[in-house]
């Protein structure tokens, strides 16, 4: 940061005085050195950094210096949603400020550095540190502070107020250990801060002054709702109730709070949450016009009594007389200043985005919010104050929903409150000023019950309002689709800032985005590939209610037009065949995956149940359950790579591969080690691969349960089990976690009282600690939860979607499957549990049902005109004592010359061996 | 789905209007109907597959050897491999087993698709795309393998 053009006066300077030789404030007032004017913005708060934003919007970050004053310790961060700190944001999280914004705009943003004065004579700023900056023009955005009202005891241990991040560190750290809190307000603040004591762990009070919640925003039946549905989660409400005073120990902490009603609270701390009050001590210091009730006097343009001073957000009393206490104003009022800014400075706004007004005249106030879990919406006329008004209402107390809408005389909608459900907001609001096109009563009636015509985007005009934090209306929504190309929400987002405040458009914005590329003949396409426009999890339940058992037929029913009684493709066949063979008992199908149609649909790897490697040999892995092994199956299986020329390794999951087996070599081997006592380990297939565990309670000493036996039990019960991915399980027998099992799709870890089960793990190239599903688990639970888990899976999940991608993508995440798998919400469990006890009941090992066929066998060939004769373009060289491909053979490119005719015996140079 | 590559490498280009062998001997004019054969069962005489080489129509295996959908390989007495395909709708399709992009002779072992009607099957190893009408790469222009004309033929049992 160019400090050295700032003027740190000597102690004894006079506070106002004339500028310093070759400080910042000499040419004539603050410009730098290249010559360019400077450019004070004091405060960063939201609309602080919406200023900046529209500033480099307008091309002002280049021909002005930007300095930033800023009171608190971190940029500009969203105070919206502050209280989402306690479901686990992180202030990080919470930040509105790119750091790489202000440095490629070259803005210097001075931190925990407040202004403490202005000169407005001689253009200067001095902040707390003693530093002063010169300014051509000012900008003020220091927003507001908490109302605390003037009751004894408010400055006791234990008071706090609820408006910076500093402030929730604060009351998070004094409410550990306490049992209840307190909150002065009942409006919207005041009900964040009532759910972040609630989420602290404390019993919580709102009081409030009026008779209802939320008295600004709902009109009396619909704060009667609110208070309801607050009730109900356990919060205790005192309306129509003043506080006296706060009581305090001889510690000099909080005690409980004295009532209007002589009742007296017992409370641990208290939250003042009464209102705010515009910050405009400095202005009034410095001689600027305020307001008769607080805030900076400001004119459509946001400029102050002062032309070289503006004022912004909620610290300024906009022209028409009123102090706007929400963003989206002061986010109007940003764009009004820099496009005043601007044009003084004669870059006007013109070529850049010119959307935003040039004035801020006043604002809709509406609002929709989630507090405390509660949808609550109120917009344009909310209170039904407009002459003529009258009302049309729908109140379900038993559901905690009111939806009022007010309506003029001539039938426009003027404005209205819900709560409870405010789903329909998105599309109630921007139609506020014109007559809806169905009847009112029909907007606020609940789905079912002959309303509400859903109304789609569609039905609202250009004009209309859509993101009322950014001011984007729906015009200019549609033109980024159809005119800058936009074809996504995010893409949508970045290009009009639309869905990028407060969020509460974006479903909306969605449905806009989508009806627009449809419009313009643009599919938006979540098809499983070119042959299929289902999902796979549309596909799978096609599948299930139709009980279809063959690829041909779902894709000549259902495929997509042009692709119907054609071959398919690589992508949907595959898909196919494991939805077929994951339902095949409750569809009546074979499971057998070399049956019939389902021979053609599968992958090479599935069809010669072996794992093709690079030069078109295979690899043989038997299942080793849990990876516990006997002496004499080891034996078997080093004989038979022996006897094979095979090269062996170790695998990641417990058991050993067999590589460079030649296609015809395959049967040979499996009938070897079926007959030993091995089966199938899957290792080709999306499918069960191993359930990987530590040697547990039997040997270790740190061991609680006995996870071997266990893995080997979750093993045997899933093998087989084809998915749309490969699935890896692992078993801890403590919580030292030897087996890595959170690094797995399904993981259990023992504990003192069984089991914890932790799900959508994951290593490779994104690796996942699985998440906790389920804790204490005797093992009938854990089963039981495992195979809901699965079947949910297999039933929601897309194509090759492992479970950690699928938790991460599928609609409320963790907590959605929880409720799914364990509290049944969806009333499927029984189904879940009846196909995975059909799975384990139909299993069948892959290898011996092959070995058993002849002709199926017949397929095992590398030619089909000369059986017995190896490829000879599969070749091995040694390598430590074992075999690797023969690389440069396949490079030739072409074939060597021709060994024999077909028909005679392999050739016998190419055969690996190893030495022994 | 990507549509089809406009150039073809010299050489290896197939000669217009339908499918023939690559190298440089021509292929010797036969009788055959080429790709697109039906490869339904025939009365009196067993159905076999025959690919034309340079001295003529050469039978390779039964026609019952094939499954609709997948393919087999078929050894060449000079060295060579070549894939055979039965699409669903009973069409033929013959092309070089050998994959470019590995050198591994796989490609039979693929799983055969059909892209704006062209049918392909894609590599198994590194899922590359080929069309069975005349051997090149839908997913690169510069690669593409020879295509042979392959029929269906009664034959007497010898």
């Amino acid at each position: 940061m160019p400090m050295e053009t700032d003027t740190h006066p000597a102690p004894g300077a006079r506070p106002g005085g004339p500028p310093a030789p070759g400080g910042d404030t000499g040419t004539p007032h603050g410009a730098d050195r290249s010559g360019r004017p400077t450019l004070v913005l004091v405060g960063h708060g939201m609309v602080g950094q919406r200023f900046l934003e529209a500033l480099a919007e307008l091309g002002l970050t280049g021909t002005h210096r930007v300095v930033v004053l800023a009171e608190e310790p971190r940029p500009a961060y969203d105070r919206v949603r502050l209280t989402s700190y306690f479901s686990g944001s992180t202030p990080q999280d919470l930040s509105l400020t790119d750091p790489a914004f202000l440095a490629g705009h070259g803005i210097e943003l001075a931190l925990g550095d407040p202004a403490e004065r202005v000169d407005r004579a001689a253009r200067t700023v001095t902040a707390r540190s003693g530093r002063v900056v010169g300014y051509d023009t000012l900008v003020l955005a220091t927003g507001s502070y908490p109302f605390v009202p003037p009751v004894p005891g408010r400055d006791a241990t234990g008071c706090f107020v609820y408006r910076t991040v500093e402030d929730l560190l604060a009351i998070e750290e004094y409410a550990k250990g306490r049992a209840s809190g307190a909150v002065v307000g009942g409006g919207l603040l005041g009900l964040e801060a009532a759910g972040a004591l609630q989420g602290l762990g404390l019993a919580t009070h709102i009081v409030e002054f009026a008779p209802r919640l939320m008295p600004v925003q709902v009109d009396e039946a619909g704060g009667a709702a609110l208070l309801r549905t607050i009730e109900g989660m356990g919060l205790t409400v005192h309306t129509g109730t003043g506080t006296q005073e706060i009581t305090v120990g001889a510690d000099g902490r909080v005690t409980g709070m004295r009532l209007s009603d002589g009742s007296e609270l017992a409370t641990d701390l208290v939250v003042f949450s009464a209102g705010v009050r515009p910050r405009d001590a400095l202005a009034r210091e410095c001689g600027l016009a305020v307001g008769e009730r607080g805030g900076i006097a400001v004119d459509a343009r946001c400029r102050t009594s002062d032309p070289a001073v503006f004022a912004i957000g909620e610290c300024a009393q906009a022209v028409d007389g009123r102090v706007y206490g929400l963003v989206a104003p002061g986010y109007e009022m940003a764009q009004a200043a820099a496009a005043a800014i601007a044009a003084a400075a004669g870059t006007g706004p013109g070529g850049r985005t010119a959307t935003a007004p040039a004035e801020f005249t006043g604002a809709d106030t509406s609002t929709k919010l989630k507090l405390l879990g509660v949808d609550v919406a109120s917009f344009g006329d909310a209170h039904g104050t407009a002459e003529g008004s009258l009302d049309v209402v729908y109140a379900d107390s038993r559901s905690g929903v009111y939806r009022k809408l007010v309506i003029a005389a001539d039938g426009s909608l003027l404005g209205g409150v819900l709560v409870g459900d405010a789903e329909a907001y998105g599309t109630l609001r921007p139609m506020t000023g014109s007559v809806p096109p169905v009847p009112a009563e029909r907007l606020v009636l609940p789905a079912g019950a002959g309303g509400p015509a859903v109304l789609g985007p569609t039905a609202l005009p250009d004009t209309a309002v859509i993101c009322s934090c950014h001011n984007v209306t729906k015009g200019a929504i549609r033109a980024a689709v159809t005119e800058q190309g936009c074809g996504t929400v995010p893409d949508v987002k970045k290009c009009t800032r639309a869905g990028t405040g407060c969020g509460s458009c974006v479903q909306v914005l969605g449905r806009l985005v989508a009806a627009e590329l449809e419009a313009g003949g643009i599919e938006v396409d979540k098809g499983l590939c070119g042959c299929f426009a289902q999902t796979r999890q549309e596909l799978y339940e096609t599948v299930r209610a139709l009980r279809i058992t063959g690829f041909r037929e779902l894709l000549d029913r259902h495929g997509r037009e042009g692709a119907r009684g054609g071959e398919g493709c690589e992508v949907c066949k595959p898909a196919v065949a494991s939805i077929i063979a994951s339902l095949a008992p409750a569809l009546g199908a074979s499971g057998y995956v070399l049956d019939g149609e389902q021979a053609a649909l599968q992958d090479t790897n599935d069809h010669f149940l072996a794992n093709l490697q690079r030069n078109g040999s295979y690899s043989v892995v038997p299942r080793i359950p849990g990876g516990e092994i006997t002496p004499e199956k080891l034996i078997v299986i080093g004989e038979v790579a022996r006897d094979f020329g095979l090269y062996t390794k170790i695998t990641g999951g417990q058991r050993i591969d067999l590589f460079g087996a030649r296609v015809e070599q395959l049967p040979a081997i499996w009938a070897r080690l079926v007959d030993a006592g091995f089966e199938s380990g899957h290792a080709y297939g999306k499918a069960l691969r191993t359930v990987k565990s530590c040697v547990g309670r039997t040997w270790c000493r740190y061991g609680v349960q006995d996870s071997v036996r266990m893995a080997i039990d979750l093993e045997l019960r899933y093998r087989g089990l084809r998915s749309p991915h490969k699935l890896k399980s692992a078993v801890s027998g403590c919580q030292r976690e030897c087996a890595e099992a959170r690094s797995k799709d399904f993981g259990v870890i023992a504990t003192a009282d069984g089991w914890n089960l932790y799900v959508g793990g994951n290593g490779g190239a994104t690796p996942r600690h699985a998440d906790l599903l389920a804790q204490d688990l005797s093992d009938a639970d854990l089963v039981r939860l495992i195979d809901r888990f699965l079947m949910f899976y297999i039933r929601t999940a897309d194509r090759l979607e492992r479970t950690a991608a699928w938790l991460e993508r599928i609609e409320g995440g963790l907590d959605h499957v929880r409720d799914v798998v364990v509290h049944d919400s969806l009333g499927i469990c029984a189904e879940l549990e009846a196909l995975m006890a059909d799975h384990v009941s139909h299993y069948r090992d892959e290898w011996a049902q092959t070995l058993a066929d002849p002709e199926r066998l017949a397929r095992f060939v590398s030619f089909v005109n000369a059986p017995g004769v190896p490829d000879p373009t599969v070749g091995f060289v040694p390598e430590r004592d074992q075999i690797k491909p023969d690389l440069p053979l396949l490079s030739l490119g072409t074939r060597p010359p021709a060994p024999a005719p077909a028909g005679n015996g392999p050739t016998a140079l190419l055969e690996g061996t190893s030495a022994r | 789905m990507t549509t089809a590559p406009t150039r073809q490498p010299a050489g290896q280009r197939p000669a217009p209007g339908g499918a023939a062998p690559t190298g440089a001997a021509a292929p010797a004019p036969g009788p055959g109907t080429g790709s697109g054969d039906p490869a339904g069962t025939v009365h009196g005489g067993t159905l076999r597959i025959q690919l034309l080489l340079e001295d003529g129509w050469r039978t390779v295996c039964d026609a019952a050897r094939l499954t609709a959908g997948r393919g087999v390989a078929v050894l060449l007495p000079d060295g060579r491999q070549v894939a055979l395909f039965l699409d669903r709708t009973g069409r033929l399709h013959a092309i070089d087993n050998r994959d470019p992009f590995t050198g591994a002779s796989v490609l039979s072992r693929g799983l055969l698709g059909s892209a704006d009607g062209t049918p392909f099957v894609a590599s198994p190893l590194l899922k590359q795309r080929f069309a069975l009408t005349d051997g090149r790469c839908l997913d690169d222009d510069e690669v593409s393998v020879a295509a042979y004309r392959i029929r269906a033929a009664e034959v007497r049992a010898a």
